[in-house]
């Protein structure tokens, strides 16, 4: 339960670090960390365009999708603390709860009848379906490395002992990050200020969204990235007392978020027909994982 | 036993009627007869898994020897699997084939050859000696091939339907070569002779024997390389029967194969790896293939062989913790094969009952001439919508549960410290993450090009909805998917009998009532509620709160152009055009282009067509050789009356003049050795 109410807490202000913090790297001043949510509000409240194309499935798609995300944060346990929802192999759960949110995203996209947005929707498939082993993979790693299959077991019984172990949880950290940005579409997969639907990815699968769905929508992208930080900070935290936990998280997130705000301001976008090949390499550095934990465990000698 | 003989005459009394029926009664009285099958065979099903086993031994003939019929409870679970396909498959054909109602004399084949695969499939099930065994299978492969060529005035039908029919007979040479070595050595034709075979001869006889057996059954599953009949075969045959055949006639392979584990002994853990290797090969292979595939049958074919591969996964690893002793590996691993049997079986059969619809409301299953069918057909649009979410294995449907089980399985085998077991269980993390994503943009793309958007293609007439003998059938097994996905707990809970079967194949005493991993299960099922009570809430806070604000419709966004075209829309090769791209290395795509050219550009155009480089390799290239050694000779077929006179002539001298050849050289050796 902490660690659901911890996350939404997380998710207030996550966009509006990375925000402030591209706009200094900038040399502007930026809006306050509060903006993305009170732009968010205002959608909320509004009215909203529907296409004529469109059918019951562009309705309810922003719906599943923030239900979805929402499921997957139960999942998420903090150190010690058991999430809302948690049993053996929990994590699978995890991965295809989300993928439902995105299959109904990918869909709605389609749905409009659009030129432009179905190519969206067919990156988002492809991208997304690339980064899937090398979750499953990294997971894998730490199931074996602990002995454990729920995220929760994992997470409170991670130790880092030998110097491998602190490669390990920087290769975790590295390859949880990055499908971070695969999932929520951010550079250097997708740039979320591009202004031409050619080269969007997430941004051109909602240019029909609009008023409340649009909203949920956003809220929803800040609430992944506040998921995926809960998920990297609980590689850190190890069993410790809840009074060192909560700063713990609090302090990843924020570093999480800012480290994404630097990598967007000084990276560039990669090609978009490179994105699926640098996506699937990245199961290897998931396979560099599993082979750190065999040296752990001894099956080299 | 008075139940089999019931059971055997209601199937041949129908054999009887149906031919001099009236056309609309044919179909009603096989919907009938399948019914009553369907009960008396679920009547012992469902006894076994309440009480006992059932074993009947018939007196058989001097050549067939006593024929056993037992059902256990792994027969038991198919034999449900087959009646629950072939009601619904039966009442959705009643009105599926009522637009072919002037073709009477091939209706009534037709019927009765329905009526005949369901009997032969539930009698593989049940009969358990070689003779037996091998006609029924016999028996359904022909009725199979007739269900196949119901439209043979085409010709891609026949060929199908011939190509189907070849391959099957190579499954039964196989199933009838390993037969033949058991009976030689055993001089039995009974399934137990299986297990004496293998406790009394070497490690590598058993293994060879279940191999011979496992490729027979791999050809009627469609594991990869032997599936290239099936995206044939399915494309063609009416929809209903590629349902049936997707949901259960390739299952029987799965069955075959199971019930060779629990009957040879021999040395699992090898087995098992081979089994594992297959069936990612097979799980990768064919999403691959289906991705690129646009004619929505096709497409779903490709599925099946995917899917095959998931439950191939499940008893790979089954296998495994069978040779390593790992209960509850083998536990889950073969209650992942078992249940996604069953969840296969569903949505796969109402995926293409729902391709029937659109096939009968746009005359055509090339879905780049789709789209936008969800408004006018919005039922279908819905079914398929859910069974698709349920094949990719999505929650809070049933293609999840088993997915997990076989996951669990693989996050089981993790504890092992065998690292040959390790590395098979990363690729295997690997094969299933990938396939679940490949399954998720192959999906995408059926169902968004199909019912979404808008019209692609100028259809002479304005498709409608199907009838509702189209719809019923479709929302039962929706119904059973859902309960699958919400309750899982209750549908693996049955699976306990069979699962103690393979412990006890292991060598495992011990009888498990309650299965280690239900707790888990209901959890899944509270956490699907879960998910959908949430989606149901916000949805209505969504409606509560929008509901007074302003809405309008217009035109979808297009960077202001002013006139856009159905034709302008994403297409599903455009859709697929990057994964393609990226595949290319594995996949043989034959590409026909035409630039435009000139100040005045007339024509242009791109076509690809999909093929199969497994197929190309191992059918189409040997075939070539074969065609072209052959061709050789052709010279001795000149049409020339006298030619055939002499080779007749010649034929006859050699036949009577070898031996008397032979004989002279012989005494001539003697001779000489005499002097």
């Amino acid at each position: 339960m902490i660690n659901f109410i911890l996350i939404i807490l997380a998710s207030l202000f996550f966009t509006g670090i990375i925000i402030r913090t591209k706009s200094i790297t900038s040399g502007r001043k930026g809006p306050g960390i509060f903006q993305p949510l009170k732009d968010i509000i205002r959608l909320l409240k509004k009215g909203a365009v529907y296409s004529k194309t469109t059918s019951f499935i562009f309705q309810i798609a922003p719906s599943i999708y923030f239900a979805s995300v929402i499921t997957a944060i139960m999942v998420i346990p903090l150190g010690n603390y058991k999430g809302l929802i948690s049993f053996e192999g929990d994590f699978v759960f995890f991965a295809y709860i989300l993928g439902i949110g995105k299959f109904f995203n990918i869909i709605s996209a389609l749905d409009t009848g659009s030129s432009f947005e179905g190519m969206g929707a067919s990156r988002e498939a492809l991208f997304s379906m690339f980064a899937e082993p090398a979750f499953f993979i990294l997971m894998g790693s730490l199931a074996l490395l602990t002995g454990h299959s729920s995220f929760q077991q994992i997470f409170s019984s991670l130790h880092f002992g030998s110097s491998i172990s602190y490669i390990l949880g920087i290769m975790a950290t590295f390859v949880l990050t990055i499908i971070t940005m695969v999932e929520n579409s951010r550079m250097p997969f997708d740039d979320p200020k591009t202004h031409l639907e050619l080269t969007m990815v997430h941004e051109v699968m909602i240019l029909d969204n609009s008023g409340f769905d649009l909203g949920l929508i956003l809220y929803t992208s800040s609430l992944k990235f506040a998921m995926y930080g809960s998920l990297i900070a609980n590689l850190f935290m190890g069993d410790f007392p809840l009074y060192l936990t909560i700063p713990i998280f609090f302090g990843m997130q924020i570093l999480f978020a800012m480290a994404i705000g630097l990598l967007e301001s000084f990276t560039a976008r990669f090609r978009m027909n490179h994105n699926a090949q640098y996506i699937l390499a990245l199961s290897s550095v998931s396979l560099l994982i599993f082979l750190g934990v065999l040296l752990i465990l001894g099956q080299f000698n | 036993m008075s139940l089999i003989t019931e059971f055997i005459l209601i199937v041949v009394v129908a054999l009887i009627l149906i031919p001099w029926m009236g056309v609309r009664w044919k179909g009603r009285i096989t919907v009938t007869i399948v019914c009553i099958l369907a009960l008396l065979s679920s009547s012992i099903a469902v006894q076994t898994f309440i009480g006992t086993p059932f074993e009947y031994t018939y007196q058989g003939s001097l050549i067939t020897g006593p024929i056993p019929v037992r059902i256990d409870t792994l027969s038991g679970w198919f034999i449900l699997i087959i009646n629950f396909t072939f009601i619904t498959g039966a009442f959705y054909g009643l009105q599926y084939m009522k637009a072919y109602q002037e073709q009477k004399a091939n209706l009534s084949l037709h019927w009765i050859s329905l009526i005949l695969v369901q009997a032969s499939l539930i009698s593989i099930c049940a009969l358990q000696n070689f003779f037996a065994f091998l006609t029924a299978w016999e028996i359904m492969a022909l009725s199979s091939f007739i269900l196949i060529i119901f439209e043979y005035q085409k010709r891609e039908t026949l060929n199908a339907g011939i190509n189907f029919l070849i391959q099957s007979h190579i499954c039964i040479l196989f199933l009838t070569l390993g037969f033949i070595w058991v009976s030689v050595k055993m001089n039995n034709y009974d399934f137990t002779a299986l297990t004496a075979f293998s406790k009394s001869y070497s490690l590598l006889a058993s293994v060879l024997l279940f191999l011979c057996f496992f490729f027979g059954f791999a050809i009627k599953a469609g594991f990869v390389p032997f599936h290239t009949w099936l995206p044939y075969a399915h494309p063609v045959a009416p929809a209903h029967i590629s349902g049936i055949m997707s949901g259960v006639i390739i299952k029987i392979g799965i069955y075959g194969i199971l019930r060779m584990l629990l009957l040879i002994k021999t040395d699992y853990l090898i087995l098992g790896y081979i089994i594992l290797f297959i069936s990612i090969l097979s799980g990768l292979y064919g999403v691959m293939l289906a991705i690129i595939q646009h004619n929505l049958k096709r497409l779903l074919a490709y599925h099946s062989i995917e899917n095959i591969g998931i439950i191939g996964m499940g008893i790979g690893l089954g296998c495994i913790g069978m040779g390593k002793g790992n209960q509850l590996l083998t536990l889950l691993g073969f209650a992942g094969a078992l249940l996604h049997t069953l969840n296969h079986s569903l949505f796969k059969s109402v995926l293409f009952y729902g391709a029937g619809n659109v096939y009968q409301a746009t005359h055509n299953t090339d879905i780049e001439r789709m789209g936008g069918l969800g408004k006018s057909m919005p039922q279908t649009a819905f079914i398929f919508l859910i069974a698709s979410l349920a094949i990719c294995g999505l929650p809070p449907f049933n293609g999840f549960v088993s997915e997990f089980l076989i996951y669990n399985g693989m996050f089981t085998g993790l504890h092992s410290s065998d690292k040959v077991l390790l590395n098979a269980i990363v690729c295997g993390l690997f094969g299933l993450g990938l396939i679940g994503g490949l399954a998720m943009l192959c999906f995408t793309k059926a169902f968004g090009t199909i019912f979404l958007g808008t019209s692609r293609h100028h259809l002479s007439h304005t498709p409608h909805e199907a009838a509702y003998g189209q719809l019923i059938p479709l929302y039962a097994g929706l119904i059973l998917m859902l309960a699958i996905g919400l309750y899982p707990q209750y549908f693996v809970a049955a699976l306990s009998k069979p699962l103690n079967l393979f412990l006890h194949a292991a060598g495992n005493a011990l009888v498990i009532e309650q299965l280690p991993f239900a707790g888990t299960l209901s959890m899944i099922g509270w956490c699907a509620l879960l998910f959908l009570g949430l989606t149901g809430c916000i949805y209505f806070l969504r409606y509560r709160i929008t509901i007074h604000k302003p809405q309008y419709m217009d035109a979808t966004w297009g960077c202001g152009y002013a006139a856009p075209t159905g034709k302008m829309q994403y297409t599903a090769s455009s859709f697929t055009r990057a994964y393609r791209k990226l595949a290319e290395p594995f996949l043989s795509i034959r590409k026909k282009k035409t630039d435009v050219s000139g100040i005045f550009p007339v024509h242009g155009g791109q076509e690809t067509q999909p093929y199969d480089k497994i197929e190309e390799w191992m059918i189409d290239i040997p075939l070539n050789m074969l065609k072209s050694f052959i061709g050789k000779f052709t010279f001795l077929q000149n049409g020339n009356l006298q030619f055939y006179i002499l080779y007749g002539m010649v034929f006859i001298t050699l036949v009577l003049g070898i031996p008397y050849v032979f004989e002279y050289i012989h005494s001539l050796i003697k001779f000489l050795n005499t002097l």
